[in-house]
């Protein structure tokens, strides 16, 4: 006696009605115990109290355009952007001559476009760009924004630099300085000479050691004391510097942590190879350390991003304080033109944090395909 | 043993007496040919203080302290662009003028016996007697800060305006409550919203946060200056002949408003006959050649900026938003206490 064997598949039944559905979505999501119902409730209330004030502040009863701030004062009048508007050339650019704006421009949309062709892992000739961004572009941004006569371009001192520009200069000079240089660093923390372990370690701790502002209060009011005043570096330059020297020493300790990470039969394969030092490092140590670190150097990034603002406490102009002191003019001054202002600032800031933080974790996913192969 | 030794000593030596002549070496020739060598002159100026120097919308400075280092560009150059402008936080205004990196620091700062004294720095002249004041809700109807008895006030923490506040009430006895915030944005933000019945901080301040307020019309500044805040350009001590130029940049001005010369008429007054305008606009005697300059220093700074009322007046006076009244920066022929002695 045959038993029963079956023909054909036993057709799919849908799943249970109260398991599917926008009813069982929520319940599973939201209200999947009592706590959890309490603090969607409470979460629920929190929104509803919490977002209306603000859509209405920011855009419902904001204003858009006006020719000055009376518009803004009126009473119930929400964030005013039409001062952000009139102001946006200030915040751009501070207090560079309107009639030389269009070499800011130019170093900007250079700039736009050749880290863009860097950031873009598939575009061709990236040595090319690398070689432009690293060698050519600060070359070109220094004869363009501070001036050459010989090349008929009129000196614009750095005090008049401000802004956005100022902003984006200490941050990618930060950036671009202290990532080589927080590499030899590290290099040269675990290195076995030990008059370059010893400096290393010994410049490592020191910047470590003190807050930024006191770096920023040495680079700019000790330095000029002690040397005569025409050695004294431009006021810019002091703080860019100070900037870039305490980047530096974090980002060391963010990629020791990487070489710290490789396991040993690396560094005696290589060497086994019969590599240099050097090549050891170049082709097999640190490419693979610095995958690893990627979090933690775009999480320096964002932080020295945001570390700039603090320039504006030794009387550089950046951003934030352009905001701040914009709010100040009585031609627009009045009671939302602050919050209106350091609203501006955020956006600001979280563009381009926000912007960092994607790109490093599509970068982050790439890689992580190549190593699971 | 001997002959290693000797460099390294002469070395040393070499570097103490550089240490030693540094903090001279800025004062090593007259500021005033450095400035016209550069072809400009360099200005420390307010980061920001409504009206009396902040940038406008083109990032141009604007104010009153701004348009001193104007005036004096004028005279030099005849040309009051000829200035470049440092803006300085507090902090870092006088190391910046000690190291020579600033010609002339012009920024509200307030003459002290310490800082001409034990600072090394002269203060040129007062171009404008502030202090402290009172502002207050007009429907209050309160005229004098003498009937604020019983009043609460808002004021920041940690600065010489909070001990001032309670020395004004208790020499007048009468009972006061201080509400303290740590910025001045926080005290003038509950003062709006009704938490105190004052607020209180220097004058010339006071009429840059009113225009913060929704309704500016609806509050009045108390006449009463109850502190001593003299503020004016300073220079470094050592060169005599800078420190007058100073000085006498801001008497010219106060002369001509002195005067009734003005830029508008100023042209027409090198004709007038009045010994004191013929010997101001310089055709009659010499009185630049002093200050190292021609002539006509004064009339330049009167072509190019006009007289002291006519840049009180533009920037923070009647003809600004702020609508600060002259009080004491009157002349003293207005009851006012500026007053310039007499160019002979």
């Amino acid at each position: 006696m045959a038993g029963f064997v079956r023909t054909a598949p036993e057709p799919t039944l849908p799943p249970p009605a109260a398991s599917i559905g926008v009813v069982a979505t929520l319940r599973d999501r939201l209200f999947s115990g009592p706590l959890a119902s309490v603090f969607t409730v409470l979460g629920v209330v929190f929104l509803a109290w919490a977002i209306p004030p603000l859509v209405r502040f920011l855009v419902i009863d904001a204003v858009w355009s006006a020719p000055d701030g009376a518009a803004c004062r009126a009473p119930g009048a929400g964030a005013c952007w039409a001062y952000i508007w009139r102001k946006a050339g200030y915040f751009t650019y501070g207090s560079y001559p309107i009639d030389q704006r269009w070499r800011v421009d130019i170093v900007f949309i250079v700039g736009a476009i050749l880290i863009a062709w860097l950031l873009i892992r598939r575009a061709p000739w990236r040595s090319v760009a690398a070689g432009l961004f690293f060698i050519a572009y600060p070359v070109m941004t220094v004869l363009l924004l501070r001036g050459a006569t010989t090349l008929g371009l009129a000196i614009v001192p750095t005090d008049m630099w401000g802004g956005v520009l100022v902003t984006l200069i200490m941050a990618l000079s930060g950036i671009v300085f202290s990532l080589p240089f927080g590499v030899a660093l590290a290099l040269g923390r675990r290195s076995t000479l030990p008059i370059v372990r010893f400096f290393s370690i010994g410049f490592i701790e020191i910047m470590r050691g003190v807050p930024m502002i006191t770096v920023l209060f040495m680079a700019n009011l000790m330095l000029p004391l002690f040397v005569p005043e025409s050695w004294a570096p431009d006021r810019l330059l002091r703080p860019l510097i100070g900037v870039a020297l305490f980047a530096s020493a974090y980002m060391a300790e963010v990629v020791r942590g990487g070489l710290q990470a490789i396991p040993k039969g690396q560094f005696e394969g290589a060497m086994a190879l019969g590599l240099t030092y050097p090549q050891r490092m170049r082709l097999i140590i640190l490419p693979q350390a610095l995958a690893i670190v990627i979090p933690g150097i775009v999480n320096s990034f964002i932080a020295l991003f945001k570390d700039t603002t603090l320039v504006a406490i030794v009387g550089i102009f950046d951003f934030l304080r352009a905001v701040d002191t914009a709010r100040l003019d009585p031609e627009w001054a009045g009671p939302t033109i602050t919050a209106t202002g350091y609203v501006f600032a955020a956006l600001f800031y979280f563009v381009f944090c926000f912007g960092m933080s994607r790109y490093s974790l599509a970068v982050e996913k790439e890689l992580a395909k190549s190593r699971n192969r | 043993m001997t002959r290693t030794r000797r460099p390294l000593l002469a070395l040393a030596t070499l570097a103490l007496s550089a240490s030693v002549a540094l903090p001279g070496s800025a004062f090593a020739g007259p500021t005033l040919d450095a400035v016209k060598k550069r072809g400009e002159l360099v200005c420390g100026s307010n980061p920001g203080i409504a009206g009396f120097g902040l940038p406008d919308d083109k990032g141009q400075w604007k104010g009153f302290d701004i348009e001193f280092c104007r005036a004096m560009a004028s005279a030099i150059f005849n040309d009051p662009n000829k200035v470049r402008f440092t803006p300085l936080s507090a902090k870092d205004r006088f190391t910046a003028l000690q190291s020579g990196e600033i010609d002339v620091l012009s920024r509200n700062t307030t003459w002290t016996q310490s800082r001409e004294v034990g600072q090394g720095f002269e203060f040129g002249a007062v171009t404008y007697y502030d202090g402290q004041g009172f502002m207050v809700r007009k429907k209050l109807n309160v005229n004098s800060a003498l009937e604020l008895s019983g009043a609460s006030v808002c004021v920041q923490q940690g600065t010489t305006t909070e001990l001032n506040l309670a020395d004004f009430f208790r020499t007048h006895n009468m009972k006061y409550e201080s509400v303290v915030f740590a910025t001045a944005d926080e005290a003038l933000k509950a003062y709006d919203t009704g938490r105190c019945d004052s607020f209180t901080t220097d004058m010339s301040q006071l009429y840059g946060e009113r225009t913060k307020l929704g309704n500016p019309e609806d509050h009045v500044i108390l006449p009463e200056v109850i502190s001593k805040e003299p503020l004016g350009p300073v220079v470094r001590q050592g060169d005599d002949q800078w420190f007058n130029l100073v000085k006498w940049t801001h008497y010219a001005m106060v002369t001509a408003e002195e005067l009734s010369v003005t830029k508008a008429n100023v042209d027409e007054k090198l004709k007038d006959t009045n010994p004191e305008i013929k010997r101001l606009l310089g055709t009659e005697g010499d009185f630049g050649a002093g200050l190292g300059l021609g002539k006509d220093w004064a009339y330049r700074i009167i072509k190019n900026i006009g007289n002291y009322g006519e840049v009180f007046d533009r920037n923070v006076g009647a003809g600004s938003k702020l609508k600060i009244q002259r009080g004491l920066n009157a002349l003293w022929t207005n009851k006012g206490l500026q007053y310039a002695p007499p160019i002979r």
